[in-house]
């Protein structure tokens, strides 16, 4: 592991006062030292295979005379090239629209089942409101590639229970893995995957509201579902933001679901999500430099998408706040 | 939970039973891969998939006898991934918000922006690009090209300087420091101890985004020795497309893994703190 020890310092108390130690030894060396670990380790994970991935998106592999032998492949600078065929790739704006409307798809029914859920959890009239936070909440704990398993099985007419009562009752259900309806299948998964955690984000925030507003609401005669809409939506409408912001980032970013849903149906492409697009450029194609180009793509769309919609929100929600 | 009821109020069916709905939803697919891993593979398409059967133990049998234990090794390397990794992650987040929180430093401001900047980096997002670098010093097909690139955890660091700033007290600190205490003293024997019930959330949440992070070991690894059981199962079903005899030692390996996952999560629940701050989603 690449844990730096940090030395103990042979620093005295007595010949220093406690309260401000001035020397760089204290200053600068021991918080750096301290820190060690976590810089290293991002600047190792994080900032250099960025840099590294940008450096490779404007080169571009060479072959010189019949393409054989190692000395034969030569690396140059590409430009902007990668960048112009990622873009211009049909199959890249197919797989980025597919993931915008499974992004529309999932993530208001997930974020209203979500908000919900967590209102009801917070209603003094529900009963076994403990129960059901826990069951929601529970495929939170079941990883995206066993969640599409289970889901998969159940969308596969011959083990599905669904199937076996459609077929007894004598109904003609087309599979949700057809072409035509595998982004439902899959926004499916991820709704069963989500729907608690962001329910328990909301929920923790309605928790965090004083009650005394709402007894004051509720002697003014004000409604359960008026309290809701009047004074609980608004007052966690930041958590909403956030929980929407993630979701969003996570949508642009599927993979696991449609990579492990592959072996069950045709109807889903090596390049069905972008991501899925960069995998197979970069370990089936053997094409590095275009991977490094729409990966990239991708990481700014992300940036760009958050930033324009925290904007966006802001001036809305929070109006003169900023 | 416990709120003081000022009246008492009717109970609502309504509501009762939208979340009831809810919680049915979110445990049918459970309650499915128990009954599925109770059938054999002729069982399995001939029957009810809801009805029950007697073949879980020859299930298990059958999956453990799977390449000579090849499952249990998968159970073992995620155990290894999420654990080692999930622990080294909380102390090396635990160390530098402790540091962010408590010292005052030259470039302090400077280092956090950046830090902070890394949460907005998606890890999936660098999954590739890890590839490509650690491939270039020839680490993947590794442990360490798994372990490695999950301890960084700009999330885990911000929530620690958060905790370490509200539970550990400066006067605690300066009197260690007085006693004649080492820095890294003071911090694994007295900072990491009161920090102790925040770290086990960002324990939690780096466990699971470890164990949830499909790509990395799928892109990373190419010996089946060091897959991990999401990855493990992913290929089996693979194999199942063409073999569905596959498809029980599929079910039975999902139902396994979930076991001890929905255990820690139901025994830890209480540390399950999401509030605003501490806004993650799983990939």
């Amino acid at each position: 592991m690449t844990v730096i020890e940090a030395p103990k310092p042979v620093v005295r108390a007595e010949y220093r006062p406690a309260a401000r130690r001035s020397n760089f030894r204290q200053r600068v060396l021991v918080p750096y030292l301290m820190l060690a670990p976590g810089i290293i380790l991002f600047v190792l994970f994080m900032a250099a295979p960025i840099i590294y991935t940008l450096f490779l998106s404007f080169q571009k592999s060479q072959v010189s005379g019949l393409g054989l032998g190692s000395g034969s492949r030569t690396t140059t600078f590409a430009g902007l090239d990668n960048y112009i065929a990622s873009l211009s790739n049909p199959e890249f704006a197919a797989s980025a629209g597919r993931v915008l409307l499974y992004g529309v798809i999932l993530i208001p029914v997930m974020l209203g089942l979500a908000l919900l859920f967590a209102l009801l959890l917070d209603s003094r009239r529900t009963r076994g409101s403990n129960f059901s936070r826990t069951a929601i909440f529970l495929p939170y704990a079941v990883p995206a590639v066993i969640s599409s398993l289970l889901w998969g099985f159940l969308y596969l007419p011959a083990v599905s229970p669904f199937y076996f009562v459609f077929d007894k009752l004598g109904w003609d259900v087309p599979s949700l893995l057809a072409s035509s309806a595998v982004i439902f299948a899959i926004s499916n998964i991820a709704l069963w995957g989500g729907v608690g955690f962001n329910m328990i984000v909301i929920y923790t925030s309605l928790k965090a509201v004083p009650t005394d507003i709402y007894e004051a609401a509720k002697l003014d005669g004000c409604s359960e579902v008026q309290i809701a809409w009047r004074i609980k939506i608004p007052i966690i409408t930041p958590a909403i933001v956030m929980t929407a912001l993630f979701s969003m980032v996570a949508t642009l970013q599927v993979f696991s679901e449609p990579t492990t849903l592959r072996p069950l149906t045709n109807s889903l492409s090596t390049s069905w999500s972008p991501l899925m697009l960069v995998y197979r450029d970069a370990f089936t194609r053997d094409d590095i430099y275009s991977a490094a180009a729409t990966s990239i793509v991708i990481a700014l769309v992300t940036f760009a998408i958050s930033f324009l919609f925290l904007r966006v929100v802001q001036k809305r929600a929070f109006g003169q706040e900023d | 939970m416990a709120k003081t009821r000022v009246f008492r109020q009717k109970p609502s069916y309504v509501s009762t039973s939208i979340l009831l709905i809810g919680a049915a939803y979110c445990l049918f697919p459970v309650f499915w891969v128990v009954m599925a891993a109770s059938k054999d593979s002729s069982e399995l398409f001939s029957t009810f998939t809801l009805m029950p059967s007697t073949h879980l133990w020859d299930n298990i049998v059958e999956l453990s006898a799977y390449r000579d234990g090849l499952y249990w090794r998968w159970v073992l390397n995620t155990a290894l991934y999420a654990g080692i990794g999930a622990l080294s992650s909380t102390w090396v987040s635990a160390i530098s918000g402790y540091v962010m929180a408590k010292f005052a430093f030259p470039g302090k401001g400077k280092v956090f922006a950046v830090l902070l900047m890394g949460v907005l980096v998606p890890g999936v997002i660098l999954a590739i690009p890890q590839y490509f670098l650690l491939a270039l010093v020839g680490l993947t097909n590794t442990y360490w090209s798994v372990l490695l690139p999950q301890i960084i955890s700009p999330y885990g660091i911000y929530l620690a300087r958060i905790y370490a700033a509200a539970a550990v007290p400066n006067d605690v600190i300066e009197a260690a420091r007085t006693e004649g205490a080492g820095e890294l003293y003071v911090f694994n024997r007295i900072a990491l101890p009161m920090m102790a019930p925040g770290l086990v959330t960002i324990f939690l949440f780096q466990f699971v985004a470890v164990w949830n992070n499909f790509m990395l070991p799928y892109i990373m690894l190419g010996n089946d020795a060091l897959y991990p059981v999401t990855v493990g199962l992913s290929g089996l079903l693979n194999q199942g497309a063409t073999a569905p005899a596959m498809y029980t030692l599929v079910i039975t390996g999902a139902l396994l893994s979930i076991i001890p996952l929905v255990v820690l999560f139901l025994v830890l629940q209480r540390y399950w703190k999401v509030d605003l701050a501490a806004g993650a989603v799983k990939a």
